[in-house]
């Protein structure tokens, strides 16, 4: 069993509980990935097994080193290559296993690595949670970040003030979402709630730590 | 919803059972109720005055006169409490949304027919 599985994001619609509620959900085309290589103690200091997600890639959007790597777990048109780190209770997997869907069932706990959709340059409110200033009765104070620290003592900003900057195109992880079906045939994960990037990203699906 | 995997996925969940309306019908829908253990069907009938959103998470807002009380119900479509939708009586109408028949009340509230 593989501790992970990786996958592209396909979009959000919601489902009907058995009860009645309706569940949010993503869908993740997951798989079918290949084990493209195998990392050991001897040779490479720890364990893991880095996987690679088999889909449909032109031949020239491949770079050559990942190719000739790849091509040494007889594996072809993998782009999106990913390390995960090989526990005591997740078995022995060689170069060349498939890793597919059906290691996941419902109500299983898994979570979720992508990067999430880039938002340029943002202010204070979108970024930090700020609560801005009033829009009208006259307010002059809109979206301005306000005070930013006394004046001569110390007489410099303190170093960590949340401040307006580039947002977005981050490593996010989403922690423990539950599954909610598995279509093995269309290499299909339904997992509950939101995750990190744009419609067509990548992510990185690991069995839930705790 | 461009993705065929996500039109397929929506497409298997969906009632298929449904029968075709259009706003300003009549319909009269059946929900499941739970009492205790047991189960029964409880219909509620009136105008269909809105359809809104695709996909899983479609509604219907159908409105009715209940003791001279206007009352507006909004069901979600697939959801497993409708059992079924029976069509009363048809009506023809020039907009998809028919929120002014909320400023209406009786003969001036009737809708024509559709052939």
């Amino acid at each position: 069993m593989s501790p992970g599985i990786l996958g592209k994001k396909i979009g959000m619609t919601q489902v009907f509980r058995p009860d009645g509620k309706v569940v949010p959900v993503t869908l993740l085309k997951a798989g079918p990935c290949v084990v493209v290589q195998r990392k050991t103690p001897p040779q490479d200091g720890y364990e893991a097994v880095q996987l690679g997600l088999l889909e449909f890639v032109k031949p020239r959007r491949i770079t050559r080193p990942v190719a000739g790597h790849v091509k040494k777990a007889g594996v072809e048109g993998a782009k999106f290559l990913r390390e995960l780190p090989l526990g005591p209770g997740d078995g022995d997997l060689k170069a060349g296993d498939r890793v597919l869907v059906e290691q996941f069932k419902p109500s299983d706990k898994v979570d979720v690595i992508g990067v999430s959709k880039g938002r340029g340059f943002a202010g204070l409110i979108k970024r930090h949670h700020y609560r801005g200033g009033e829009a009208s009765h006259g307010s002059m104070f809109h979206r301005a970040p306000g005070s930013i620290g006394a004046s001569s003592y110390p007489s410099r900003v303190f170093p960590g003030l949340r401040m307006a900057g580039h947002m977005g195109v981050a490593r996010v992880t989403v922690r423990n979402l539950e599954v909610i079906d598995v279509d093995v045939e269309e290499n299909v994960l339904v997992v509950k709630g939101a995750v990190p990037g744009p419609n067509g990203a990548y992510v990185v699906v690991r069995r839930a730590r705790r | 919803m461009n993705n065929p995997l996500l039109t397929r996925f929506v497409n298997k969940r969906q009632k298929k059972d449904l029968p075709e309306f259009r706003p300003g019908d009549t319909i009269r829908v059946h929900v499941k109720i739970r009492e205790g253990d047991k189960e029964r069907l409880q219909a509620y009938e009136g105008t269909v005055i809105a359809r809104k959103n695709t996909g899983m998470g479609e509604t219907i807002t159908v409105r009715k006169i209940s003791f001279g009380q206007g009352v507006e119900r909004i069901f979600p479509l697939h959801a497993p409490v409708i059992d079924h939708i029976d069509v009363v009586r048809t009506g023809r109408v020039r907009r998809s949304k028919l929120y002014y028949l909320r400023g209406l009340r009786g003969k001036a509230a009737r809708l024509r027919e559709r052939e």
